[in-house]
């Protein structure tokens, strides 16, 4: 790690702009759902945009993923997505045979590709 | 002699079945027992392959799990893991991960009027348990709560919220203290848990169509606005791919009114 040398300059990163940097959008999240009906049409919208956002997270780990997952084939991580989520529908919306699934191709492709 | 009613004719009134005359605490308790789930699993593994990348960037254990604990969206955490080892000032630090947990705003909205008894929960009350707002407790909440009794909600979700991130907290913490360089195959299974857990739980969550649509053009508008507006990408691809899906399932459903 680089900046600062203080052992307590991290905290301050972490607090300021990992804490603060997060929550602040909870925070205001509470205050501007205000006096919004579960039922309205704002509530549609709002529940897309959100749900769009997370999508887009879930798109963005899979595609530009972070630490040893980087060093995989964006094609093998992709097809080990789309194979848990295809077993997933199979299995009558069972999040647990989606994920095994997923991990499964990944692990099978890795060992098949001779990667690490 | 007049025969006897069959039924008394005055008589207690029964408990509700659904129990929302139940006391809060046995609500914690209850939502302390629905995080004993396959889900809180999932989301550990996943942050135990964090606790490996932050090990391997030079983090401390207490850093490591302030991070955890105090932001707790795991998609902002890596952001900021990455923001700090790259040595970014604060400022900067603060945007890049400000940008990144724009997500947490709409989707605090989207639950809160679940989550709330109008007039009756104090805001200090919802401040509290927004910050338990991420993919894992949000997703759980939008397809679970509506299924209990108003009154019961905000307490079933801190117990449920409250638990998991004292676990997932303890088995990162865990994982620091024990995983010494994690071989990478391990490493790249437990990096690849969150998606594909969020993709299918998403989608779980997804009540209406309009859920869906927005699922399907986040997916793909993700990466395309990760390549061409790589820092507001999320937020582009929440507002566009929000409006596009809301405006498409409005029509859908009532026409060009």
């Amino acid at each position: 790690m680089t900046g600062a040398e203080a052992w307590w300059w991290p905290y301050v990163m972490i607090v300021v702009a990992g804490w603060l940097a997060t929550d602040i959008w909870r925070w205001l999240g509470v205050l501007a759902s205000g006096r919004l009906r579960e039922d309205s049409e704002v509530m549609i919208f709002v529940r897309a945009v959100a749900t769009a956002l997370v999508a887009g997270v879930i798109a963005k780990l899979i595609l530009f993923p972070a630490g040893a997952l980087q060093t995989t084939p964006m094609a093998l991580r992709i097809l080990a997505a789309a194979c848990g989520f295809a077993a997933f529908f199979a299995s009558r919306q069972k999040v647990v045979v989606g994920v095994a699934v997923g991990e499964v191709v990944l692990i099978g492709g890795w060992l098949l590709l001779g990667l690490g | 002699m007049p025969t006897p009613p069959s039924a008394p004719p005055t008589r207690l009134p029964e408990p509700p079945e659904d129990g929302s005359d139940l006391p809060a605490r046995i609500w914690v308790l209850r939502g302390v027992r629905a995080a004993v789930s396959i889900p809180a699993l999932i989301l550990a593994a996943a942050f135990v392959g964090y606790a490996g990348l932050a090990r391997e960037s030079g983090f401390t254990l207490g850093e490591t799990l302030a991070m955890a604990g105090l932001v707790w969206a795991l998609p902002s955490v890596v952001v900021l893991t990455g923001a700090i080892t790259a040595g970014m000032g604060l400022v900067p630090a603060a945007i890049a991960v400000a940008l990144a947990s724009v997500r947490l705003m709409p989707m605090t909205m989207a639950l809160m009027p679940i989550l709330r008894v109008d007039g009756k929960t104090p805001r200090w009350q919802l401040l509290v348990a927004s910050h338990f707002v991420a993919v894992t407790a949000w997703v759980w909440a939008m397809r679970h709560l509506e299924d209990h009794p108003r009154e019961a909600r905000l307490p079933f979700f801190l117990g449920f919220g409250a638990s998991l991130t004292l676990f997932v907290f303890v088995m990162t913490g865990v994982a620091y203290l024990l995983v010494e360089g994690m071989p990478a195959l391990p490493s790249a299974a437990l990096f690849l848990l969150t998606p594909v857990y969020f993709l299918c739980s998403l989608w779980g969550a997804a009540r209406i169509s309009a859920d869906k649509a927005a699922m399907a053009a986040g997916l793909l508008l993700g990466p395309l606005f990760y390549m061409l507006l790589p820092g507001l990408d999320l937020l582009w691809t929440g507002l566009v791919g929000g409006t596009l899906a809301y405006l498409g399932t409005r029509i859908a459903r009532r026409g060009w009114r």
